[in-house]
This record gives structure tokens, C-alpha cells and sequence, in this order.
């Protein structure tokens, strides 16, 4: 468990510190992800996806559970996830986060912020089409075509 | 746009939780039997992945490192342990799923041929060999069906035991062995069913039963009709007699794994 953390504590702590901006409670959700892992190894299925993937993604539902004060929705068990680069390595970690951000940045803003808010804050579709005024039916193909966009980037 | 494309926008809001509550019910139902859908969610949550990558901040505090390391230790480590083990003997061997295959085919015999019990009670005109492998079968079985058998379901350490239902089933010799545990009580005049959903058409019933007082039940070979494509099993509550139809929602759903 020592050397799983000491390889993907700054990732985990990372995603929980931008959704929370609070560095005690996003020390709070690394705790509770690091040991959620210890008592259920299981959940983590290694042949679909890299840990530090389902790390993240974990993470991030749980950072979101508690900024909006609400009772998870999914069981860490549900969450499979497939391929996705492993961010084991910090230099591989550097490397893909300056792809996505290059993604990021050449997406059209509307598109960008959309993904955003959805991501980083948690924020529901209609959440999403009242703050932006867009139609329900354009923020969800905004989004989905946002993940593709990044899911291309790294498929050479 | 087709309904299955319209599935696919929605798994993109599915896999960032930003899906209303009506909109995620259907596409849950869905997800149990389209493997496609499946597939494409994981994807999609890999995709959610990189944008994690995109938060760059400063490393976690020291101290947090040993504080994990306390409370880590300070937790029994079970749930590891029932998985690593490797199966011995006959089990491991063969695979959980092909050994439920020969548990139900086994079974299929025994129910369906009582003239083949008194053939062998006669031990007349069948074969020892046979015989013997019949009886090695039903030694293996009686642990999973005999009704005084101890069954115990293993969860990570601190959870509740949640209701569960395990469903083998044989499509060429039309058997189903379904074993459930931590079922709750119901009232009097009120069972469970299982169903059978098949690919195309409506749910087919598959046994009706009752907890015992452990929560503990068993289906053996309900009848059904010969060799229906089962996409997934479910359970809903119904009138002790049983019901052709499905008449509440499903409790419990389940696609093949």
C-alpha cells in the first residue's frame, strides 16, 4: 500500500484539491480512496484499465459526492473502466497532461467549459443547459464529443 | 436518431454523473442487457480519466502519507484472501463456470431420470464407470442443493451482507440452478420469482420461492420452454402462487457474465 501511494497519492490529491479547493478535504477524499482500495482490492479489475485511471476516476466521484453533500450514486465495483494511459510514471503523467491540455485548449470554449462543469463541479446536464442557456440536447452532444476528442488524441 | 444512438449520448453524461435521474433509470435497465452500451461506458470513464489530468497542484501534505498508513493498519485485511486463493481440487481445475455447467447437466440427469436412478438402483444395464462419475457429480451437487447445506457469502470485511442471486443456467439441456442468499423475510402470502428474459419476448417465470430463515434459497430445474436464449434473470415479488406475468418491479436483475 506504501509504494501504491507514494506512486499515485499526487494524482488522487491533485483531482480531489481541484473539485474540492480545500486542501483539508481533499486530504480527507485521498484518505478515503486509499483505504476504500486496501479493504476492496477486488474493486479494481487490473486486465480492463490502469490503476491510476481508476484512481482518478474514483476520485473525482468522490470529491463530487461531497461537494455536493450527497450519498454516492455508484458503487466502486460499477466502475469498470477500459485502456486508458497509465499514470503510474510521473513523467508519463507530464507527458499525457500536456496532450489533454493541448486538447483542452484547441477545443472550442463553449465545448471546454461545458466538459468543465460537468467534471470539476459536478454540475447536472440541466444544471449545465440553465447556467449556459444551451438546450439539454446540446450540452450532451457538447460533452460527448468533448470525451471523444480526448480519447483520439491518444489513440496513434 | 435511433434509440440506440440516443443510449450513446447518454452514457457520456452517464459516465461524468451528470445524468437526470429519469434519463439514468432507463439507460440503467439498458445497460443490464446491451454488452455494446457496456463496452462504450468503460471507454467513456477512461476518456473522464484524462481529463483528471488536467488538475496539476501541489503534492499531498507529508503527514497524509502516514496517516494512511496507521489507519491501513488498523483494518483486517480479509477481502484479498478469498479471491487470491487459488480454487483447489476438482473446482480449480475445471473453472467456476464449467463447473456449473456439470453441476446442472448432473442435475438434469438426476431429476429428469428416475428411470435411470432405478436403472442404477438396479445396477443392471448401466455401465460402473457411469455410474460412479453420476455419483462423483452428485457429491459435488449436494453441497449447493441439499437443503441443510451451510451456505455463507463472503463481502468485504464491514459491509452488510447484501441480497444475492447466482443463476446457472444450461440452455441445451434446458437446466436452471439458481441459488440466493440474504433474501429478505416477506410477508405470508407473498414469494419470489425468478424470471428468465429471454432475447425477445416477455420474461418467462422460472420458479417461484421463499427465503428459508437464514435468507437462503434454491431453484432446481423449474420448467421452461426448450432452449430459450436467456439475455439476464431477475427477481420480483409476487403472490405465493406465483404469477405468469410479471405484476411489481424488478428487485433483482442480473446479465450473464
Amino acid at each position: 500500500m506504501a509504494d501504491l501511494y507514494d506512486r499515485y497519492s499526487s494524482v488522487v490529491y491533485a483531482v480531489a484539491l481541484r473539485v474540492l479547493g480545500d486542501t483539508g478535504a481533499a486530504e480527507d477524499v485521498l484518505q478515503e480512496v486509499f483505504l476504500q482500495l486496501w479493504r476492496n482490492p477486488g474493486a479494481f479489475d487490473a486486465a480492463r484499465g490502469s490503476l491510476g485511471s481508476w484512481l482518478a476516476v474514483i476520485t473525482r466521484n468522490r470529491a463530487i459526492d461531497s461537494l455536493r453533500k450527497r450519498r454516492p450514486e455508484t458503487d466502486i465495483e460499477d466502475v469498470v473502466l477500459s485502456v486508458a494511459p497509465d499514470l503510474a510514471g510521473e513523467a508519463e503523467r507530464a507527458r499525457a497532461a500536456e496532450k489533454v491540455r493541448g486538447v483542452l485548449g484547441s477545443m472550442a470554449p463553449n465545448q471546454r467549459s461545458v466538459l468543465e462543469m460537468a467534471y470539476w463541479e459536478g454540475m447536472s446536464h440541466s444544471e449545465i443547459a440553465d447556467k449556459t442557456g444551451e438546450p439539454l440536447g446540446t450540452i450532451k452532444t457538447r460533452i460527448r464529443a468533448g470525451l471523444i476528442a480526448l480519447r483520439k488524441a491518444f489513440q496513434t | 436518431m435511433s434509440e440506440h444512438e440516443q443510449y450513446a449520448e447518454d452514457l457520456a453524461l452517464y459516465a461524468l454523473d451528470a445524468l437526470a435521474e429519469a434519463d439514468r433509470v432507463k439507460l440503467e435497465q439498458h445497460l443490464v442487457s446491451c454488452s455494446a452500451c457496456r463496452l462504450e461506458l468503460e471507454q467513456l470513464r477512461g476518456d473522464t480519466a484524462l481529463l483528471a489530468l488536467s488538475a496539476a497542484g501541489p503534492r499531498p501534505p507529508q503527514r497524509a502519507r502516514q496517516r494512511l498508513l496507521d489507519a491501513v493498519a488498523r483494518e483486517p485485511r480479509l477481502a484479498a484472501v478469498a479471491q487470491a486463493e487459488p480454487r483447489r481440487g476438482w473446482w480449480g481445475w475445471l473453472g467456476w463456470a464449467a463447473t456449473a455447467a456439470v453441476i446442472v447437466f448432473a442435475l438434469s440427469l438426476w431429476r429428469e431420470n428416475s428411470s435411470l436412478k432405478d436403472m442404477l438402483a438396479s445396477a443392471s444395464s448401466h455401465s460402473a464407470e457411469s455410474a460412479r462419475q453420476l455419483d462423483e457429480l452428485r457429491k459435488i451437487a449436494a453441497p449447493i442443493i441439499e437443503p441443510e447445506a451451510q451456505r455463507v457469502t463472503l463481502v468485504a470485511a464491514k459491509t452488510p451482507a447484501q441480497p444475492q442471486g447466482k443463476a446457472f443456467y444450461l440452455k441445451s439441456r434446458n437446466s436452471l440452478v439458481f441459488l440466493a442468499s440474504n433474501m429478505p423475510v416477506l410477508p405470508a402470502q407473498k414469494a419470489y420469482e425468478l424470471w428468465l428474459i429471454p432475447t425477445s419476448g416477455s420474461p418467462i417465470p422460472a420458479g417461484v420461492f421463499k427465503p428459508d430463515a437464514r435468507g437462503s434459497a434454491v431453484v432446481v430445474n423449474p420448467p421452461l420452454p426448450a432452449g430459450v436464449e436467456a439475455k439476464a434473470f431477475a427477481i420480483t415479488v409476487e403472490n405465493e402462487a406465483g404469477s405468469a406475468a410479471p405484476t411489481s418491479p424488478v428487485l433483482m436483475v442480473g446479465a450473464g457474465e
